[in-house]
């Protein structure tokens, strides 16, 4: 008799899945197959003239790796992860040593939280325009550097290289930094406290404490951290979309992998468009895999969020 | 770096230090929206003739000015609102339900699910979106709400915090309890387990409220009439215009437009907030 209710219970676990079910295999397991499925075919507009569908093999995986635009694309995205990346964990880290180091019992801890996780909210694409009317020519920021003295003449931050991306790293590094800190604030609130007790009596410095304890014992974190961002960072868009009006300028030093693929979306050209979303969840599925072997699978990740 | 200087150093001392970094680190957070702040309030000519950190009195002028213009604002807003409220409130209700199911009952493709869920977390969504792109057409939702909202139902992220959430607070004994007193399954889930997750719920509606305000990706593609698009496809006109020839003061409004609700909503949750991110861990 229990038994059996037992099992009458246990059906809506089912029944409660199904909501879930139906619209993730709807609107991604179909569209991820889908998706797949048209990379292997000859699919675009030439004026006003519609080529194929026709079946093409690997033809669009192979005119992807020859042209060099893929690479290109590859190497801007990295560089400008990279270079707010960087800075990014480095302040993270030190800002978390000091959130949770009982011994400086920092004030307002609160409302330093609150400040630096806010860029994480706002509107990436806002924030860039802004960024954009910011940094423009005439715009305020040359202003203050002229009347300091700085500059003589306006900079023109939008046609420079390193400007460019540096402007992309330092926004992300702005919006992602709080989130970070955070995160490894938690990784390390989670520490035994006994080994930093251990460490006071045994007269290590801060310092020490910092490179021989905290580090080591963080590095299932900050992998986490690192590969997560290095996700996020593939999926770069709205920043430089917005900052370059989707041009990528100058020279396309700025264009992103997700640009590319937007530009392709725009214009149907649903064969290319395939192959690099192919890439790109192949390159995304070895990230996430690393991740899952590292931590531990999720286990490691439930400790973290303690 | 000051670790290094800090070696032997006092705590007093250290803690100056920390101070002064976490004060430039602040100001860096805040500066710009600082700036905008005193742009926006300030007129076309006054900002073309340089920069002072002093705000002007024409912020009323701007808005007017906006409101006159050819960007539908307005409207843009109350499109954002509707897509944003409808998939938060869709996504939180589901994610508990998903989670619930996970968490509360046993069957045999229980651990299968559960992993697969966990396995499809780190999908982007630009990598679907051709085939999505494709699949709206088909199904006549290209240039509607529907594909913007009806997709965050399975959303894995907050399916997972929502997961760990339940772990940490939601014991099976008061589920039994309520079956004892003959309420469905159904109805516990609705009257018992929901109250009970206010917390993280209130959390996730919030995180989803932002995101889907701020996605730019996905709507560009699926919205094409003026009158339907929302915030994020009109700043990004705004940018392709010939912004040179713009009022640079309404310019700024509509950026402070933007930006502003959703700070003024985090400051006064931001405890929650915060608390949250180190609980969820997975936020991207």
């Amino acid at each position: 008799m229990k038994k059996s209710n037992v099992v009458k219970y246990n059906k809506w676990g089912y029944i409660f899945l199904i909501p879930f079910l139906t619209v993730y295999g709807i609107f991604q397991l179909v569209p991820l197959i889908s998706t797949v499925y048209n990379s292997f075919f000859e699919n675009y507009r030439s004026g006003l003239t519609q080529i194929g569908p026709n079946f093409i093999g690997v033809q669009n995986y192979i005119s992807i790796f020859s042209t060099g635009d893929l690479w290109k694309y590859f190497g801007n995205t990295m560089i400008m992860w990279v270079l707010g990346f960087v800075p990014q964990i480095l302040i993270s880290l030190l800002l978390g040593a000091w959130f949770s180091d009982p011994s400086l019992r920092l004030k307002c801890q609160r409302f330093f939280k609150t400040v630096i996780y806010m860029p994480n909210l706002i509107m990436a694409s806002a924030f860039a325009m802004l960024f954009f009317t910011l940094f423009a020519t005439t715009g305020p920021i040359n202003s203050i550097l002229q009347q300091l003295g700085i500059i003589s003449q306006p900079y023109e931050f939008m046609n420079h290289v390193g400007s460019v991306r540096g402007l992309v790293a330092a926004m992300n590094c702005l919006m992602w930094f709080g989130n970070t800190t955070i995160l490894l604030m938690a990784g390390m609130m989670g520490i035994d406290p006994s080994l930093f007790e251990a460490a006071s009596v045994d007269g290590a410095t801060a310092t020490q404490t910092f490179f021989k304890i905290t580090l080591p014992l963080l590095k299932p974190i900050l992998i986490y951290v690192m590969i997560t961002s290095l996700i996020g960072g593939l999926q770069m868009f709205d920043v430089p979309q917005i900052l370059t009006n989707g041009t990528g300028d100058p020279m396309r030093t700025s264009m992103t992998l997700i640009m590319y693929l937007n530009k392709h979306l725009f214009s149907k050209n649903y064969g290319i468009g395939g192959a690099l979303s192919v890439f790109l969840f192949i390159i995304t599925a070895i990230l996430s895999i690393i991740i899952f072997r590292f931590s531990g699978n999720r286990d490691a990740v439930q400790k973290k969020a303690k | 770096m000051p670790e290094s200087k800090s070696k032997g150093m006092g705590v007093g001392a250290r803690r100056v230090i920390a101070y002064i970094v976490l004060i430039i680190i602040s100001f860096f957070c805040l500066i710009w929206f600082y700036i905008l702040l005193v742009n926006a309030t300030r007129s076309h000519t006054e900002l073309s003739s340089g920069f002072t950190p002093i705000p002007s009195t024409h912020f009323l002028e701007n808005w007017k000015n906006l409101m006159a213009g050819t960007l539908p604002i307005l409207n843009g807003m109350l499109n954002s609102v509707i897509v944003a409220g409808c998939s938060a409130a869709l996504c939180v209700y589901f994610s508990t339900m998903t989670a619930y199911a996970i968490h509360a009952y046993d069957f045999k493709l229980k651990k299968a699910l559960f992993t697969f869920i966990l396995a499809v977390m780190m999908i982007p969504t630009q990598v679907t979106a051709l085939g999505f792109l494709q699949l709206i057409d088909k199904m006549k939702m290209d240039d509607t709400f529907w594909p913007l909202i009806l997709p965050a139902i399975a959303a894995p992220v907050t399916f997972f915090y929502m997961k760990q959430y339940m772990d940490s607070t939601l014991s099976i004994s008061l589920i039994e309890a309520a079956r004892i007193d003959g309420a469905g399954e159904f109805r516990t889930f609705n009257t018992i387990v929901l109250p009970l997750m206010k917390p993280a719920i209130a959390v996730q509606a919030i995180f989803t409220f932002v995101s889907s305000w701020n996605n730019y990706f996905t709507p560009a593609l699926v919205l094409h009439t003026d009158t339907k698009k929302t915030l994020p496809i009109l700043i990004a006109q705004l940018r392709a215009a010939d912004w040179l020839k713009f009022d640079m003061g309404q310019v700024y409004v509509m950026i402070a437009f933007s930006i502003f609700p959703v700070i003024v909503v985090y400051l006064i949750m931001s405890k929650y907030i915060v608390a949250g991110v180190a609980l969820g861990g997975v936020k991207e």
